[in-house]
């Protein structure tokens, strides 16, 4: 069976459970009073794009200071690395974004709830890139390291042309991966009132009362940003997969 | 290359590998370090490489002392080529680009002529039609000639080759020992970690035996091979030569 097929039959089976589960629960439909706000679910869906890119951006650079830090022969450096990834990656977004809103943004006076989202979503993901930075750099052989030294390359001519373009290689894929665990974790920003996709969402259901109705567009609206970018990250692999 | 090295002393985590070596040669273009395995010779040449600091002892070519600091190795690093058991080219790069990189931001040639600069050699190895290929597409044979290549076009005053054989079938290894044979031919001066007996014998100036990280016996390729007054060397050579 060709691979398409087998994806295809898979989810038309599961489309056809979800049908007659649908069925069973005999739910009285109202599209109409959801596609008034349709506008509405767009903002709050660009919202989400603009703001999952911008965390990408920022918990990149985070993601490689942290990753540096992690590697550092100095104590102090490595220890704030550490503490960083270990608290973030063991306690929940949504409690670092209620004490990082409510708390550290208030005592510091920053005011705009999107710079705090960014902010705070940044410091979440930047965690998992470190993860992801150092892991790349790791798997660089150390001979290769020696072999720039030996054509006499500076330290930083050796990660500018030696170790960086085969790392790049190595952590675009889980960083792809990561931007879709980002555009899914951007919907707990909800909870400090940024009017992102699923507020928006939940928003309209105050307003109607349809629920399924808007929850189910939400669902197909993040798959719609997901499904192309884990695509991307499994063609990415498959792309820088050379071997020494 | 009158090297001259003088009780040369290396420890990795407290295990001493080089233990108060020292090595006098003559104005030679050859030398080949043989010995066993865990003996000291890679530890030695990657010292005489630049890519090492010793714990304590003093290396000089030609006169000129070896730098004792990373800053002064990295300056002596572009006058010489290292060439190792497992190649170590750039997998990202062409193989072509692996012999551009030095050139172009090393030695600050134009890509123009550092690319003249190439070209040459690369034929003259049999080695054009497979420039543009990355070191995956290539043989073990091609790999390790290339790298020979990019530590020779800096035009090196010293090549340290690190048993460049090793990870070869025979018809390969015989394929870079030609090549490193022609390149003696032409004048080039290296240092050769080897277990090619046979190869050592024909290319050697000098060979220095080195065992339990000391020079256990020294002298030219003839008195080494056929009468070496130093019984466990004699043994070995007995041991691996037909």
């Amino acid at each position: 069976m060709p691979r398409w097929l087998a994806h295809l039959l898979v989810v038309a089976l599961l489309a056809a459970l979800v049908a007659l589960a649908f069925a069973r629960v005999n739910y009285a439909w109202n599209w109409p009073a959801v596609w008034a706000y349709r506008e509405k679910f767009l903002l709050g869906w660009l919202t989400t794009i603009a703001m999952s890119l911008a965390a990408l951006v920022v918990s990149s650079l985070i993601g490689i200071l942290a990753s540096l830090c992690l590697q550092s022969q100095r104590p102090l450096l490595e220890a704030v690395g550490r503490v960083y990834v270990e608290l973030i990656r063991g306690t929940p977004l949504l409690v670092q974004l209620l004490i990082g809103f409510y708390v550290i943004a208030n005592a510091v006076g920053l005011e705009n709830r999107y710079v705090v989202g960014v902010l705070v979503l940044s410091l979440f993901s930047g965690a998992y890139m470190a993860e992801i930075f150092r892991g790349g750099l790791a798997a660089i052989p150390t001979t290769q390291r020696d072999a720039a030294r030996a054509i006499g390359l500076t330290p930083w001519q050796s990660l500018r042309f030696v170790i960086l373009p085969q790392a790049i290689r190595l952590v675009l894929p889980p960083m792809a991966g990561q931007l879709v665990s980002l555009i899914k974790d951007s919907s707990l920003l909800s909870v400090i009132a940024i009017s992102e996709f699923t507020l928006s969402a939940q928003e309209v259901n105050a307003f109607t009362y349809s629920t399924l109705e808007c929850y189910l567009p939400l669902a197909a609206g993040y798959l719609l940003l997901t499904l192309p970018l884990s695509a991307l990250a499994r063609w990415l692999e498959r792309r820088f997969h050379y071997e020494s | 290359m009158n090297l001259v090295v003088t009780d040369l002393t290396q420890r990795f985590a407290g295990t001493t590998v080089l233990d108060r070596l020292s090595l006098s040669t003559g104005d030679i273009r050859a030398l080949v370090l043989v010995g066993p395995s865990g003996g000291g010779k890679t530890t030695l040449l990657r010292i005489l490489a630049g890519l090492d600091l010793p714990v304590a002892g003093r290396v000089a070519f030609a006169g000129r002392e070896l730098p004792r600091d990373e800053a002064g190795l990295q300056a002596y690093r572009k006058t010489v080529g290292t060439v190792f058991q497992a190649y170590n080219l750039f997998p990202h790069l062409s193989a072509l680009d692996n012999l551009l990189l030095p050139l172009v931001q090393v030695h600050k040639l134009s890509l123009e002529a550092a690319s003249e600069r190439v070209r040459e050699p690369l034929e003259r190895f049999g080695l054009a039609a497979h420039a543009h290929k990355r070191p995956a597409e290539l043989s073990g044979g091609q790999k390790q000639r290339i790298a020979i290549l990019r530590a020779l076009v800096v035009q090196p005053a010293c090549l340290f080759l690190d048993e460049p054989t090793s990870a070869l079938d025979p018809e390969m290894a015989a394929e870079v020992l030609d090549m490193i044979q022609e390149l003696k031919l032409q004048g080039t001066r290296f240092v050769l970690v080897t277990h090619e007996m046979q190869f050592a014998r024909r290319a050697a100036d000098e060979v220095a035996f080195i065992g339990d990280g000391t020079v256990l016996a020294h002298g030219s390729a003839a008195e080494m091979f056929t009468n070496c007054p130093q019984p466990r060397v004699r043994a070995f050579f007995q041991r691996i030569l037909p």
